[in-house]
């Protein structure tokens, strides 16, 4: 298992193959990525325990208080016109955990997504990383301070090469700065070391067969893995993924999987958003519901998938029932006021 | 027809004073449009700033030589900043609008009858190149070069601090993006949401590339004024940016030396049709039914853009792109 080779010492025994773990491999007929076709999912590693024990005695309400909240959010709203996408109340992500953020179509996940990140500004409310706040700070720095983000349409750079992709993650380079970029012995060692760095990452993704080809040219899947390397080059604490399996292969989903746990297996918190149950069940260890702007719902995957408020929220409502002359009718006006809200934020920009 | 002179005439404009010009204009854009990826379709308006910058400190207020390039570049400076407060938040459109509509502002400023004391109106000013040409160790009155590259002292003098110009902005352009900063750059061309995810401070990208690429413009104002030796407003028109896109494209965008091939080419190629089609009309190859010998001007950027035309389609990566390249799709 070469996938080993790479994993940081400071999992030991995390990934023993063969352990018997108790989330058997479906074992697809083809992998991509060719090396642990038929061994069973390895067993949880120690920081996956420890999150889940940590997260064991918190209440399953919306808003419930973490032991450890890395992230929290408080009275966050956004407003399109007349339209409230976001109004969340109060949510805390807990550290080092795989936070899982589901909820039906124009639930707002991703407009609270883009709030978090800075890539759209709330009309009201305060949130916090690491204890400090992050209202109005523009998106490069909240990159900065360790909290990075990947998109649901991947944003490959498509005409750089992927170890170009990489070393553009690295942050603090002295070459990206216009005083020095021009003499090459200011910036040649870190350089260096972030291109070691960028290409461990490859192997670790099993992408370093495509180090030298254009972005452009990888597949829907490959792009999601070199956008989630190169979010790791920026050595992020917090990571979240908008959408990290839509449009992968389904080969490729198992791979996707185990480099999302392998983050936290590394001390990193997680937060996704993601429509497919099975991986929402898989893979995180705590999951928080968003219906029409609000968190409806909150608690570990088995206990809220069945939760009837979150059934409601997704079978209940109008977006996944067959269609009604009425429930058209929703739907249009759903779909003209995501038109609206795109346009708003294009002029807003 | 006599081949030799319009051969002679063709070499000669591969380093001439237009080429010299639109190549360092084109040098510019590329670092914004090439690199960056921002609209920049007012290039014309950073030529004009410099050259207007340096005509108007030394002929209007007298002051020396030097003091006037140093005014010329903190007006191209001033002018990019200016225009990119305001649009370089905003999508890459919104810059094209603001710096065409800027260009054409710089434009009819200089040329309005209120400022002709201070610009002098629709005819330009002159009289400010002779600081340039003191600087000469050439010898007046002699020429130099060989071949059909023969040209006097004072055309030959500007030629060569065009073309060191020329050689520096390469490889400043060369230097700055093989490094980490560059590849910034081109990465925001490609999605900048991408790059800003990635903590990097887009707009103050963004508006680095745009003065750099402002202030090489207004290197290729310096030598349009001094080459000849007056500035005149109708010169810094939106055409001039379109050629300058049109050398840029031609040699490729994104390449180093693409626009200084594209100009030579694109120089070459017009003053090869002039030549023959004025030729032609004069041995009466062409009958004037056709076409006379004052109508070769506009016949030959018809031709020059029939050919434009054909290289797009047949090569739209340019001379020196790369095929690949264009193949992916930006997004």
């Amino acid at each position: 298992m070469p996938a080993d080779e790479t994993r940081p010492t400071t999992t030991p025994g995390g990934a023993s193959p063969g352990g018997g773990g108790s989330h058997p491999a479906p074992a697809p007929p083809e992998r991509l990525d060719g090396a642990d076709g038929a061994t069973p999912a390895p067993a949880p590693g120690p920081r996956a325990l420890a999150a889940r024990a940590a997260l064991r005695d918190v209440p399953r309400v919306p808003g419930a208080p973490k032991p450890d909240p890395v992230l929290v959010a408080d009275g966050v709203v956004r407003r399109f016109g007349g339209l409230t996408a976001v109004d969340v109340a109060h949510v805390e992500i807990q550290r080092g955990a795989i936070t899982a953020l589901i909820g039906p179509n124009g639930a707002g996940k991703t407009t609270f997504f883009n709030l978090l990140t800075g890539f759209d500004r709330p009309d009201e409310g305060t949130w916090t990383f690491e204890g400090r706040s992050l209202a109005r700070v523009p998106a490069h720095r909240v990159a900065r301070r360790g909290m990075v983000r990947t998109f649901q349409l991947t944003k490959a750079l498509s005409r750089l090469t992927v170890i170009e992709n990489m070393r553009l993650g690295a942050t603090g380079q002295v070459g990206e700065r216009l005083a020095s970029a021009m003499f090459g012995w200011l910036w040649r060692g870190q350089e260096e070391s972030n291109t070691r760095r960028a290409d461990e990452l490859l192997r670790r993704f099993k992408l370093d067969a495509k180090r030298e080809d254009f972005a452009g040219s990888l597949s829907g899947g490959q792009r999601k893995l070199l956008e989630m390397a190169r979010a790791l080059m920026t050595e992020p604490r917090l990571v979240m993924l908008d959408e990290p399996m839509a449009g992968v292969n389904p080969a490729l989903t198992q791979s996707l999987l185990e480099h999302v746990k392998d983050l936290r297996e590394q001390g990193m918190t997680v937060m996704f958003v993601e429509h497919d149950m099975d991986m929402v069940r898989d893979i995180s260890d705590w999951v928080v519901v968003m219906a029409q702007g609000a968190v409806v719902a909150e608690g570990p995957p088995d206990a809220v998938m069945a939760d009837p408020a979150v059934i409601d929220a997704y079978l209940g409502g109008h977006h996944d029932a067959p269609l009604t002359e009425e429930g058209e009718e929703e739907q249009l006006a759903a779909a003209e006021a995501e038109l609206e809200r795109e346009h708003d934020r294009e002029v807003g920009r | 027809m006599d081949w030799s002179s319009i051969l002679s005439n063709a070499a000669r404009s591969a380093i001439g004073l237009e080429t010299v010009i639109y190549a360092l204009a084109a040098i510019g854009l590329n670092v914004q449009f090439g690199y960056a990826g921002l609209l920049n379709f007012g290039q014309a308006a950073f030529v004009a700033v410099g050259a207007y910058g340096l005509a108007i400190t030394v002929t209007v207020l007298g002051l020396p030589f030097w003091l006037g390039v140093v005014v010329g570049l903190l007006g191209a400076v001033l002018l990019a900043v200016l225009l990119g407060i305001p649009t370089l938040r905003l999508r890459a459109d919104y810059l094209a609008i603001a710096t065409i509509a800027a260009a054409e502002i710089v434009r009819l400023t200089v040329r309005s009858a209120t400022l002709r004391e201070q610009t002098g109106g629709s005819s330009g000013l002159s009289g400010f190149a002779e600081g340039f040409y003191a600087l000469s160790p050439l010898e007046q009155g002699r020429s130099y070069g060989f071949g059909p590259w023969v040209f006097s002292a004072r055309l030959a003098w500007i030629l060569l601090v065009g073309w060191v110009l020329i050689a520096l902005c390469c490889t400043v352009v060369f230097l700055l993006m093989r490094s980490p900063w560059g590849r910034v750059l081109k990465g925001i061309r490609e999605d900048e949401d991408a790059v800003r995810s990635l903590g990097k401070n887009v707009y103050a990208y963004k508006m680095q590339a745009l003065v750099i690429g402002g202030v090489i413009g207004a290197l290729a104002g310096f030598v349009f004024g001094i080459g000849r030796a007056s500035v005149q407003p109708d010169l810094y028109g939106t055409e001039l940016t379109f050629f300058i896109y049109t050398v840029l494209l031609l040699g490729g965008a994104a390449r180093v030396l693409g626009p200084v091939v594209g100009a030579a080419v694109f120089w070459v190629a017009l003053v090869l049709i002039e030549n023959v089609l004025i030729q032609a009309v004069g041995a009466g190859f062409i009958p004037s039914a056709v076409m006379d010998s004052t109508q070769v001007g506009q016949v030959r950027f018809m031709l020059v853009g029939l050919a434009l035309m054909l290289l797009m389609i047949f090569r739209p990566q340019g001379i020196f792109g790369d095929r690949r390249e264009l193949a992916i799709d930006a997004r």
